[in-house]
């Protein structure tokens, strides 16, 4: 059992963080990979990329938006419970050099996996701006690590209740009308990674997006979270999960985002009578 | 030998027992295991066929050379439990092999009565004395060599990695089987589904080798979580490689993206593994498609086809590009996936997939084909028919023509020698790789194949570990 040993609620409770005792795991992981997480024996592999790890520690990080019956289910889990399986770190990690001006993009939970990538950028000595969005203030996560991790953060809201009012794309558009940006990386939902990487090929700025398919076993032996960049198709689990934005056919993505999306349903729905005549009890 | 056999055979003429099968209608819809098993009666029986030949073919039929007259001779005089050990000298997962070996072309396919058309039924004999064992037997473990104080480290639980471990352990070493899935078993578990070699016999293998004093430690990816050179650093003296082929192949061809097209390895590993025909008593969800297509004619092709059936589709067909003879299968398989209702569509190719606006599979066009030369394989080569292009409609598309081997620790190895497809350069003779402390053996190295040759290359890549530790490079 890989067990949990430091868990906080965000964003009312919708975004969870869990730090997880996991040795190997934790020494090895670099920005930018992720695990995969299974939490009892009828579990599903559920994908996380990791927010920190401590290698001294033996601990890795991942915060995590419950939008479905698995992720509901980890939220049931409490320090001193545990996930049955974890495995990684997986993927590749984000490839971190000098460029110069960096610019990265979150939004929602995406500023989660964000979070490594930017401190990195920064202690490779680029000068690192932030630009963090939600659809209200309530939402908004990371905020106080996002603003360590950059030299100038940037936080937007759909409904203005915070920050500036609007998408992250405005803010992103700013900055590149004002000054030269040698490299974005941007991260989050998938049309907000399409409207950035549109936004930034009309710049001409290299842009960097971490996708999310659908994933089985995350070695690339299912061929199931298989994505098409550039016209070829790829395995996001080991090819990626991070792209050139501008080569990545998002419209395909979130296509097949939605195969399990009448299943995930009934299965949520199950699963949320169950919670409830439970907590009644 | 001819002669033996015709003199004997008028004593004897019976003809092959038949294995009791679960009805086709039945069990079409259902995961139980299909074939039933002899009962100890059809056993001696089935066993009191065989002639006991002084040149037996069906020995030299057999990769790993079972004494099959020997196990046979024990089973027809009703000592079980002598000949499961007898069969154990070579095999030690004779439950599996029995159930799965394509024995048409080994063992049984040299036995002197193949032909006339009824060889001796070895692999359900073997499978029998098995499954006594397991039911009947005493569970007390082989004798174990004192131990060695060495240390070996197995990469990858499926038949080529859980022999060598067996083998090392009983020769007194200290073993450790590291398996990127969160269960051991490889394909045996991940890829044959449950009715045709039950998931229960795969875990009773393991735990044997478990209570022999192997540590399995799953959830570790060889390469990502640990590197070789870290393992050796940590005091393992050798590590054999058996990663199996597990990188699906897909067709290339225009819509392959489609929701609804899924590799083999991605639908049977959701299906066994994950047990998501279970679904929503688990959490892992599987396509459902009522109107399935099915590409390749391999023993994937059909696993793949008969699970689709008992997940509920109307209708299942088969779409390969060769003909019948040319079907790599397993004759029992393509016959039992016959039998439940799966169509074949031989001399058939596909050319693109067809999609909706939501971007799922709604159908795909196909061509015929007719058989050319042979070509480098061998076999006739097919070439598609001009103008002979047709569509059929289907819902769920699965691909089964073929894999390859996965790069993840190769390429994070640069010292480890691979061909030109990315298999693993091992001695055919001893598994030994170019790094040195680093054997390699099973489909990793040979490409798909079957279970009894990862079985064999292990047997061999563990003497050679053996002699390794006990004397040097
Ligand atoms: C490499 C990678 C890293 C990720 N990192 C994070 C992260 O750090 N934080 C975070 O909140 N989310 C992350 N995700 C997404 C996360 O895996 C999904 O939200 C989660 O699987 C949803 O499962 P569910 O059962 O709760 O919801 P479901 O009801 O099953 O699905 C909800 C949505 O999640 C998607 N999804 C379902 N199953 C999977 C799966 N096995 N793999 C990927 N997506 C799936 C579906 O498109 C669906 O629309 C990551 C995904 C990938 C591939
Ligand atoms: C659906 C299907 C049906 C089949 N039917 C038959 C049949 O009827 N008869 C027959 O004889 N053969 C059959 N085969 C073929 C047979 O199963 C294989 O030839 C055999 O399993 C190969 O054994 P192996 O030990 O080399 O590898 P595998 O069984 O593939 O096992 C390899 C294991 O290594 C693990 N692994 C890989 N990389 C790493 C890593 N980096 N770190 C840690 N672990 C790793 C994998 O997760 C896997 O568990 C079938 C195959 C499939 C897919
Ligand atoms: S191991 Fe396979 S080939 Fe050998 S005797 Fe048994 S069934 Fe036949
Ligand atoms: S199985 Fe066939 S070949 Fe082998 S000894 Fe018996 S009769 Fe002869
Ligand atoms: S998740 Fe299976 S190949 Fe990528």
């Amino acid at each position: 059992m890989f067990k949990i040993v430091k868990r906080e609620e965000m964003s009312q409770g919708t975004v969870i963080l869990n730090e997880i005792e996991a040795p190997l795991i934790a020494r090895k992981a670099k920005p930018g990979q992720f695990v995969i997480l299974k939490a009892n024996e009828t579990g599903e592999r559920i994908p996380l990329t990791m927010a920190y790890t401590d290698p001294e520690r033996g601990v890795i990080a991942v915060i995590y938006q419950v939008v479905g019956k698995s992720t509901a289910l980890f939220k049931t889990l409490q320090v001193g419970d545990g996930y049955q399986d974890v495995i990684g770190p997986l993927g590749k990690p984000t490839h971190i050099e000098k460029l110069g001006r960096v610019v990265c993009v979150g939004g929602g939970t995406g500023v989660a996996v964000l979070h490594p990538i930017t401190r990195a950028m920064k202690e490779a000595g680029n000068h690192v701006i932030a630009i963090i969005g939600a659809r209200t203030r309530d939402l908004l996560i990371l905020e106080d690590f996002m603003r360590r991790a950059s030299h100038e953060l940037h936080v937007c809201t759909d409904d203005g209740s915070y920050g500036r009012k609007g998408f992250v794309t405005h803010a992103l558009k700013d900055v590149l009308d004002r000054e030269t940006i040698n490299q974005v990386v941007a991260i989050g939902p998938v049309p907000m990674m399409k409207f950035v990487s549109q936004l930034t090929r009309q710049y001409g700025v290299p842009t960097l997006v971490s996708l999310n398919p659908i994933m089985v076993d995350g070695t690339g032996m299912c061929g199931g979270c298989r994505v098409t960049v550039g016209g070829e198709t790829r395995f996001a689990c080991v090819d990626g999960p991070e792209f050139d934005g501008h080569q990545v056919d998002f419209d395909e993505l979130m296509l097949r985002l939605q195969a399990y999306c009448e299943e995930e349903k009934a299965c949520f729905q199950e699963f949320c009578m169950m919670e409830e005549s439970w907590h009644r009890k | 030998m001819a002669e033996e056999a015709t003199v004997k055979e008028k004593k004897t003429k019976k003809g092959r027992v038949p294995m009791p099968e679960q009805d086709p209608k039945e069990r079409a819809r259902n995961f139980l295991e299909v074939p039933l098993g002899y009962s100890p009666e059809m056993a001696r029986e089935e066993a009191s066929r065989c002639l006991q030949c002084k040149n037996p073919g069906c020995v030299e039929g057999c990769p790993v050379g079972i004494d099959i007259p020997g196990f046979i001779r024990l089973i027809a005089s009703g000592e079980f439990t002598a000949s499961i050990r007898h069969v154990w000298k070579q095999n030690s997962l004779p439950a599996v092999c029995g159930r799965v070996c394509p024995q048409e072309i080994q063992c049984e396919g040299k036995c002197v009565l193949a032909k006339k058309g009824e060889p001796v039924a070895i692999g359900n004999l073997e499978r029998f004395v098995a499954d006594w064992e397991r039911a009947h037997g005493s569970g007390a473990l082989p004798p174990k060599a004192s131990p060695t104080g060495k240390r070996v480290a197995v990469v990858g639980s499926g038949p080529a990695g859980l022999t060598v471990a067996g083998d090392l352990i009983q020769k007194g070493h200290e073993v450790t089987i590291f398996e990127a899935f969160h269960k051991p078993g490889g394909v045996l578990l991940y890829g044959i589904p449950e009715f045709r070699l039950p998931k229960e016999i795969v875990a009773q293998e393991v735990n044997f080798l478990e209570r022999l004093g192997v540590r399995v430690q799953c959830n570790v990816v060889v390469g990502r979580t640990v590197s070789l050179d870290e393992l050796f650093a940590e005091g393992y003296q050798a590590v054999f490689l058996g990663l199996g082929a597990g990188l699906p192949k897909f067709m290339n061809i225009p819509g392959e993206n489609l929701v609804g097209i899924l590799s083999a390895n991605e639908y049977l590993t959701r299906a066994n593994l994950m047990k998501a025909y279970l679904f929503p008593q688990v959490d892992t969800p599987i396509p459902r498609g009522k109107d399935v297509v099915v590409l390749g004619g391999g023993n994937v092709a059909m696993d793949a086809a008969r699970t689709a059936l008992r997940l509920g589709a109307d209708r299942v067909r088969l779409v390969y590009r060769r003909s019948r003879e040319e079907m790599p299968a397993r004759a029992a398989e393509a016959h039992h996936a016959e039998e439940e209702g799966i169509e074949f569509f031989l001399l058939t190719n596909p050319v693109r997939y067809l999609g909706n606006e939501k971007g799922r599979l709604v159908g795909m066009e196909c061509i015929r084909m007719e058989l050319g030369e042979p070509d480098a394989s061998g076999r006739r080569r097919p070439i598609p028919v001009k103008g002979s292009e047709f569509t059929l409609e289907c819902d769920l598309c699965i691909v089964a023509v073929g894999t390859g081997a996965n790069p993840l620790l190769t390429s994070s190895t640069p010292d480890l020698k691979v061909n030109k497809w990315g298999y693993i350069e091992a001695d055919p003779c001893t598994g030994k790789t170019l790094k040195k402390g680093v054997w390699a053996g099973g489909d990793i190295v040979t490409g798909a194949a079957t279970v009894i040759l990862a079985m064999g290359a292990g047997r061999l890549a563990a003497n050679s570990i053996h002699d390794y530790l006990m004397r040097g490079w």
